[in-house]
């Protein structure tokens, strides 16, 4: 089985590959949803007022409410609300009035053995998010509701039906989650990282999440089907569950599409299912069928009112959103003419205000974007957009080698110094036109019959003897010549325009 | 108007004339004397009396403790009371003492009561005679071979036997007004939200209300009063200020228009209950209220609706008691065995019939049918009680079909139980205020109970024409003849 990538980010298999059989030429294309959950960065959980703080002495941020004791009640925490608000916004969703449901299952690390979310009024409808790519990824919903505790199953498999006894800590039962839920919009692994990342800058910009996908406080459950490539309609889906990285995210869609190839290939059929990831296996395994779904039994939570956020509120938080991720990449594309995939990675590491800033104090765009990209991926800590400005039309006045800029760039870094006092200091005294002319005329002066080679030789030899002269005078220059004024002068004597 | 024991006892507590300490050691000996009630599940003689000394220290330090000063009041075993029991008489509850007290008993503190023991009830609240306790049934003080009532039997029979002047109930589909009405007291439902749910142990979220029992009208209202307000802790608690009732209480029926239920007074109500109903409206007309019929066409439905309803919220609300975090563990191999011994032996029948109803209203392909109809339902008795209150200002109807039953008299098929609740489910289902006022004797002498509504928020409205109907009773005394002779039930033949 082959991984063509083909066009653009779709990745489609070839059947007729080793290990399949299907009618060769069936091409096959991966359709994916996903589900995040993102806890919010709230001081107090959802409906009551103990901390909302990763780790902890288990069971030690806890309450009688989250603890789902009798004749406790729910009480909205208002600061979830508003960090709801903010994501919808910032996903362009609808925010409409909502109402809380109850979600019933049996789980031991769920307190009251229903769990309160939303069911079919989400506070959150509709919207997209942008990905760096261009893709526009329809969002069906963003909804609020409440997390679980957490076992630990010893003995056994390590599940609860065979551990020899279980423990449980609420310290995470009733922190607030969104669950944002995609359509199924992706087509490939590569497309599916591309979301989650662009999704938790969003969380980030907006102030919702931490993004932590190691700690949990961002979760991804993947629903992933396959279609011959052209097919109008969806096959038959699988929930992956237990995703708890962006490379597991890839691995796992990617085994489960292949798994369900090979079925279909083989003419059996895809069994709608909830499979687990094993991240030591690399394989997907069959959980629960929809046979054996729960029947969730939603009804409207009869302990909470509907919510109905003020509109002046919600305009108010629309007001204070900062720029999301996108609307960067769309100001410093304008900036500096190039596509906002390109400076995806500028600004998810923070540096596109400064990019921005070096353009207008005059830099060339290109020369901006390639320091940050290549020299600057530990960060610009005290750099200023003037000084790298400045840097960058010193390196292009051929003041400075590429090798001396490096250096002065790194300097700046740490010293917030302009790119002059840092090259000054070095010593990095730039070697003036009519001095280097001089040194380039005393060395072919010294070395007539290599001097000979190059003017007469092949290509071969000129290229060679290029290299000789070139490396004379930096020798003679301490490396400070720069090598495109070395070349050009090196032309000149010998009267060639292509030396 | 007679104050009522419980705002004698205040008063004389507050003035200084009698101690906190004697009320409340009057009550503990007369609730050891009337032990054969089976009016409580708990005790909690110490605490009490040293809450009592408390109030007298107070007291004498120049103090005013409150509106209940020295009052005792005796709770519903489903009002969390910190690290005592609250059993709501299930034996899943085993030995779970909640680490916190329900906002009412809060405010009751706060306004000088003393909390004298837990009381009985049908388990979780579900039932109306008191016999679904897992600790055996409560008596009717008028006779101990009949039924209090229920669900809050408990807490009917203590106020009704002279144990206690005041207790605290819930009301879910009729479980303060018709124990009320069968021990002859007065039971009080308040409008939804207008009292705290914090603290109560949920049957139905959304119907359940704790509301008071009283001897006379003055002291459910006094007891009403400290209760009811705003408590952030539910969200569904009513924000508005809570009226001074004393203009009420005292006020006349002048002119005021009471609409008699016609649905409720027809078929599958007693003769005997239906003749006192008619002897209530009458006195209410010669005292100068416009007396009427008034049709509420979906009352006859809120039956099936709240049977629908309740349970529903019940098996969602009880799915915590799964022997996990507190109360019984039956020990068995893997969570889920574990889970379901635990539930099989801590629940009783009634309890698993509804848990098993409401699992199945809620059920995927059955909700629209069961759960969706009868929220419809629901709006429709909403709609028709809007249209009967355009012309009325209070509806009557009786509280009870009949009086105190006999016991085993309808265990033996639920629907029959069920029909109890025919009268007073509606309000439940509107969120509305009612109230149980005994109005005379039936059957075997036995109280019978009528039953006053009012709209949302309309307590002050309810309580004028509950305080003229307790007025206009010829020859009433307050209801508890037999206090202090709590003897005299000791024979009987409940099983």
């Amino acid at each position: 089985m082959s991984n063509r990538p083909g066009g653009g980010a779709d990745i489609v298999w070839e059947a007729g590959s080793p290990g399949l059989d299907a009618p060769a030429g069936t091409e096959w294309e991966m359709v994916i949803g996903l589900e995040v959950h993102a806890e919010l960065l709230t001081r107090t959980k959802l409906f009551s007022a103990s901390a909302n703080s990763f780790g902890g002495e288990p069971n030690s941020h806890i309450d009688p409410v989250c603890l789902g004791l009798p004749g406790t009640l729910p009480v909205l925490n208002r600061h979830a609300v508003e960090l709801a608000i903010r994501v919808g916004l910032a996903l362009g969703a609808e925010v409409q009035p909502s109402i809380f449901a109850r979600k019933n299952y049996y789980y031991p690390d769920m307190p009251k053995n229903y769990q309160i979310s939303q069911y079919d009024r989400p506070i959150n409808v509709g919207g997209s998010l942008e990905l760096p790519s261009g893709k526009v990824v329809g969002i069906v919903r963003a909804h609020l509701e409440e997390d679980t505790g957490k076992s630990t199953h010893v003995g056994g498999a390590g599940r609860i039906d065979d551990a020899a006894w279980s423990l449980v800590d609420y310290n995470r039962a009733g922190v607030p989650l969104l669950e944002i839920v995609s359509h199924p919009d992706l087509r490939s692994a590569a497309e599916a990282r591309e979301y989650v990342t662009e999704l938790r800058a969003t969380l980030l910009a907006v102030g919702a999440s931490d993004g932590k996908m190691e700690e949990g406080s961002l979760r991804v459950d993947a629903n992933v089907s396959v279609r011959p490539l052209g097919s109008p309609e969806l096959g038959t889906r699988c929930e992956i569950k237990n995703v708890n990285s962006l490379r597991s995210l890839g691995r796992a869609v990617t085994f489960e599409a292949r798994r369900q190839i090979e079925l279909l290939s083989s003419g059996e059929r895809v069994t709608q299912q909830t499979r687990h990831w094993n991240e030591d296996t690399g394989r997907t395994s069959a959980l629960r069928s929809k046979e054996e779904a729960t029947d969730y039994r939603y009804f409207p939570e009869p302990d909470l009112v509907p919510l109905a956020p003020d509109p002046a509120w919600i305009e108010q938080i629309r007001a204070g959103l900062p720029l999301l991720p996108r609307q960067r990449r769309h100001r410093l594309a304008a900036a500096t003419g190039q596509p906002p995939a390109r400076l995806a990675l500028v600004v998810e590491r923070g540096q596109d205000e400064l990019a921005l800033e070096a353009t207008e104090a005059g830099a060339d765009p290109e020369a901006v974007l390639k320091h940050l990209e290549q020299n600057l991926a530990d960060g610009t800590d005290r750099l200023t957009a003037a000084g790298l400005a400045e840097l960058i039309t010193m390196e292009q006045s051929g003041e400075l080698t590429s090798n001396q800029v490096k250096e002065v760039l790194a300097e700046m870094v740490t010293s917030g110094e302009s790119p002059a006092t840092v090259a000054r200091r070095a010593g990095f005294e730039s070697v003036g036109a009519g001095e280097l002319a001089g040194v380039v005329d005393r060395i072919i002066g010294e070395h007539p019959a290599e001097w000979q080679r190059l003017c007469a030789g092949d290509d071969r030899e000129r290229k060679k003897m290029r290299g000789f002269f070139t490396g004379q005078v930096m020798r003679a220059t301490k490396g400070q010549a720069n090598g495109r004024d070395v070349a050009a002068l090196l032309a000149d004597r010998a009267g060639t325009d292509g030396l | 108007m007679s104050p009522g024991p419980a705002a004698a006892i205040a008063a004389a507590v507050r003035a200084g004339e009698r101690s906190a300490a004697s009320a409340v050691q009057e009550s503990l000996t007369a609730i050891a004397a009337g032990a054969d009630l089976g009016a409580f599940n708990a005790v909690t003689a110490e605490a009490a009396l040293a809450r009592a000394e408390a109030i007298d220290s107070a007291v004498a330090a120049g103090e005013d403790p409150g509106p209940l000063a020295g009052v005792p009041v005796a709770l519903k075993d489903n009002i969390c009371t910190r690290g005592t029991p609250t059993t709501c008489s299930s034996r899943i509850l085993e030995g779970w003492e909640p680490p916190y007290d329900a906002t009412v008993v809060d405010l009751l503190n706060a306004a000088g009561a003393v909390v004298v023991g837990k009381t009985n009830m049908d388990e979780f609240a579900m039932g109306s005679s008191t016999e679904n306790s897992a600790f055996g049934p409560t008596r009717n003080p008028h006779d101990p071979g009949r039924v209090p009532g229920g669900s809050s039997g408990g807490s009917a029979a203590a106020v009704a036997g002279g144990l206690t002047p005041l207790a605290l109930a819930s009301d879910t589909g009729g479980s303060i007004r018709q124990p009320a009405a069968l021990c002859g007291i007065v039971g009080m439902k308040p409008t939804y939200g207008r009292v705290s749910r914090y603290g109560l142990v949920a049957f139905a979220s959304s119907l359940d209300q704790i509301g008071p029992m009283a001897r006379t009208v003055t002291d459910a209202a006094l007891l009403y009063s400290v209760i009811a307000g705003h408590d952030p802790l539910d969200s569904t608690s009513i924000p508005e200020p809570v009226g001074n009732l004393n203009g009420a209480l005292a006020g006349d029926v002048d002119g005021l228009r009471v609409g008699i239920v016609t649905e409720l007074c027809g078929e599958g109500i007693d003769g005997d209950v239906l003749a006192r109903l008619e002897a209530a409206a009458g006195a209410l007309a010669s005292a100068g209220a416009e007396v009427g019929e008034v049709s509420v066409p979906a009352a006859v439905f809120g039956l099936s609706a709240y049977f629908l309803i309740a349970p529903a919220e019940a098996s969602s609300n009880l799915a915590r008691y799964d022997g996990v975090r507190y109360g019984l563990r039956v020990p068995a191999p893997g969570a889920v065995d574990m889970n379901v011994a635990t539930r099989t032996a801590g629940f009783g029948d009634e309890v698993k019939r509804r848990i098993m109803l409401g699992s199945f209203a809620l059920s995927a392909g059955y909700y629209e049918a069961y759960y969706g109809k009868a929220l419809k339902v629901r709006t429709l008795v909403m709609r028709d009680f809007a249209a009967a209150y355009e012309r009325f200002d209070v509806l009557l109807a009786p509280t009870s079909p009949s009086v105190a039953f006999r016991f085993g008299e309808r265990t033996a098929n639920p629907l029959t139980m069920y029909l109890s609740d025919v009268c007073t489910v509606a309000s439940n289902l509107a969120g509305h205020p009612a109230i149980s006022v005994p109005f005379g004797s039936g059957a075997d002498g036995l109280p019978v109970g009528v039953q006053v509504m009012a709209p949302a928020l309309g307590e002050d409205v309810m309580f004028r024409a509950a305080a003229a109907l307790e007025r206009l009773l010829p020859g009433t005394q307050p209801a508890a003849a037999r206090a202090g002779s709590a003897g005299a039930v000791t024979k009987g033949t409940a099983p």
